[in-house]
């Protein structure tokens, strides 16, 4: 018998429900303790105080929102371009792939925090955007490298030889069967990627530091230098639903894109 | 009459790792003819049939085609072989799209193409939504739509169960019969050789020369009287028989290289 229960352990009640209310006891828990505790606000503050913050301050913290998300999706998007440049010219020459990969490799356990003082003196001087922006590629592009690599070099090999049967020239090879057979793991990538350029945005803005970046990072350090610890947390609540909501969209797109074809979306994006 | 279509001269294929695939291989196929590799697995049948599609250089030797290599080559490979991103109409459309033909002007071919394997109303599709039996359609629809001359199968419906088996063997005997085709076609088996073929070539199970050449005398058109036939009976066990000499004759003599 399988009644359709929404109390199913995989129903939208449950599945949508139970965080939420899972979310609201803990919320709740914390202010009733920072009351009964007594806790400064500049220490913790309640998620009342925290809520306020985020009203009082919504104009300037959307601002800055707004500064980190460009620049996360600048850098996610030629972190995509690249990244697949790059595995195209992998697969297609195995001497590039020798020469250039371990560099590749090196760029992406080199930890960006450390590369960022340099980049910013090369190029923060004039325009700190786009260091930042450069360091958040550095940091978003390996995974779409590494993951379109192995998307390319996984195509169907009969169908290459179907394609190379019937006349197919080497980019219509690359264009009609290693891209597409490749798009699963571009869009596994990217999930992977888009956090990625967020992290790194973040962490350059804050070795970017001063008035010259106005990004989310920056209210960070700014209200924690004023000792505004619930502005601090607004701006973090906002960092993270910039970061699921990418995270969404994305899952959404990987949905909508691979829903005729692919096993991975048969039981929805998540 | 019967014409030659193409000769294969003395053909080896060593890779590179040093192993023999095929070891003088000879034989002369003629056009309209249906003829069909038999041998135990890894005996160089594939190997052998994508250097006749030209995907693959013997190591010596050579494939000479009488008129020229045509270029309206079908291949059948054992799996479907199908691009899983796009409707069934679009992978039969694939080999005129490489060809420069529209959507448009290639949708009559797709079309009838499609209707003659039975999937007349599929077109919209995708592949992950038909049986193992429909994707093999697709891909004999889509080999066929160019209307070839010449259709090389590399073992198509070992996948399949037997019954939809059948069913595509009575469906490709007819289409070879009302085009006469050549078809060749690769098996390891010998029943299904025996019911679609004018001629069964065995391949041994180390690489080297054919171990035999078995013409089979049959209506050009089968069916079950086809496999009711004593004769048939007769060529089944005939060609079993040296099949199973020459998979003796390789455990005697040991593995090559």
């Amino acid at each position: 018998m399988t009644v359709q229960s929404p109390l199913r352990a995989d129903g939208p009640l449950i599945r949508w429900g139970l965080p939420v209310l899972f979310g609201i006891a803990v919320l709740t828990v914390w202010e009733l303790l920072v009351r009964q505790l007594d806790i400064p606000a500049y220490v913790l503050p309640g998620p009342l105080a925290i809520g306020e913050a985020l009203v009082s301050g919504f104009g300037s913290l959307m601002g800055s929102l707004w500064v980190t998300l460009r620049i996360t999706l600048l850098a996610f998007f030629l972190a995509l371009v690249l990244g697949t440049g790059f595995a195209v010219l992998f697969t297609e020459s195995r001497l590039a792939a020798r020469a250039l990969y371990p560099y590749a490799v090196a760029l992406q356990v080199t930890p960006i925090v450390a590369i960022a003082p340099l980049i910013l003196i090369w190029v923060g001087l004039d325009n700190a955007e786009a260091a930042v922006t450069i360091l958040a590629v550095i940091a978003a592009f390996f995974p779409v490298l590494a993951n379109m690599t192995a998307g390319l070099r996984a195509a169907d090999q009969n169908l290459i030889d179907l394609f190379r049967l019937y006349g197919a020239s080497r980019w219509q090879i690359i264009a009609g069967v290693r891209l597409p057979s490749a798009l699963p793991y571009l869009l596994s990538a990217m999930k992977i990627s888009a956090g990625l350029a967020l992290i790194g945005t973040v962490v350059a803005e804050f070795v970017a530091g001063s008035g010259t970046s106005t990004g989310l990072a920056w209210r960070i350090i700014e209200a924690g230098n004023r000792l505004q610890v619930a502005r601090m947390f607004a701006a973090l609540v906002l960092l993270s639903s910039l970061g699921i909501a990418l995270f969404f969209v994305l899952s959404a797109l990987e949905h909508h894109l691979l829903r005729h074809w692919h096993d991975s979306a048969e039981k929805g994006g998540k | 009459m019967s014409t030659s279509l193409l000769t294969l001269n003395n053909i080896s294929r060593r890779f590179a790792d040093g192993t023999a695939a095929l070891v003088d291989i000879s034989a002369d196929i003629e056009t309209g003819s249906f003829v069909s590799l038999v041998g135990p697995s890894g005996c160089g049948k594939s190997t052998l049939l994508r250097l006749i599609a030209g995907l693959d250089e013997p190591s010596t030797g050579s494939i000479t085609w009488s008129n020229g290599q045509p270029d309206d080559v079908g291949f059948v490979f054992q799996d479907s072989t199908l691009m899983p991103w796009a409707s069934v109409a679009d992978n039969v459309w694939l080999p005129h799209r490489l060809r420069g033909v529209s959507r448009e002007d290639a949708q009559p071919l797709i079309a009838e193409a499609l209707d003659r394997v039975g999937l007349g109303g599929r077109q919209d599709a995708y592949p992950r939504e038909l049986s193992g039996g429909m994707r093999m359609r697709v891909s004999i629809a889509r080999a066929l739509s160019l209307k070839p001359r010449v259709l090389l199968m590399d073992e198509p419906f070992a996948a399949l169960d037997e019954i939809t088996r059948e069913k595509l063997n009575d469906d490709l005997n007819d289409l070879w019969a009302e085009h006469q085709w050549t078809v060749i076609y690769v098996t390891h088996s010998v029943y299904e050789a025996a019911y679609l073929s004018t001629r069964i070539m065995v391949m041994p199970a180390r690489p080297a020369a054919f171990v035999a050449d078995v013409p089979v005398e049959a209506p050009i058109d089968r069916g079950d009287g086809w496999r009711a036939d004593p004769r048939f009976a007769q060529i089944s066990a005939d060609v079993t028989a040296k099949l199973r000499a020459a998979a003796d004759f390789a455990s005697h003599s040991g593995r090559a290289s």
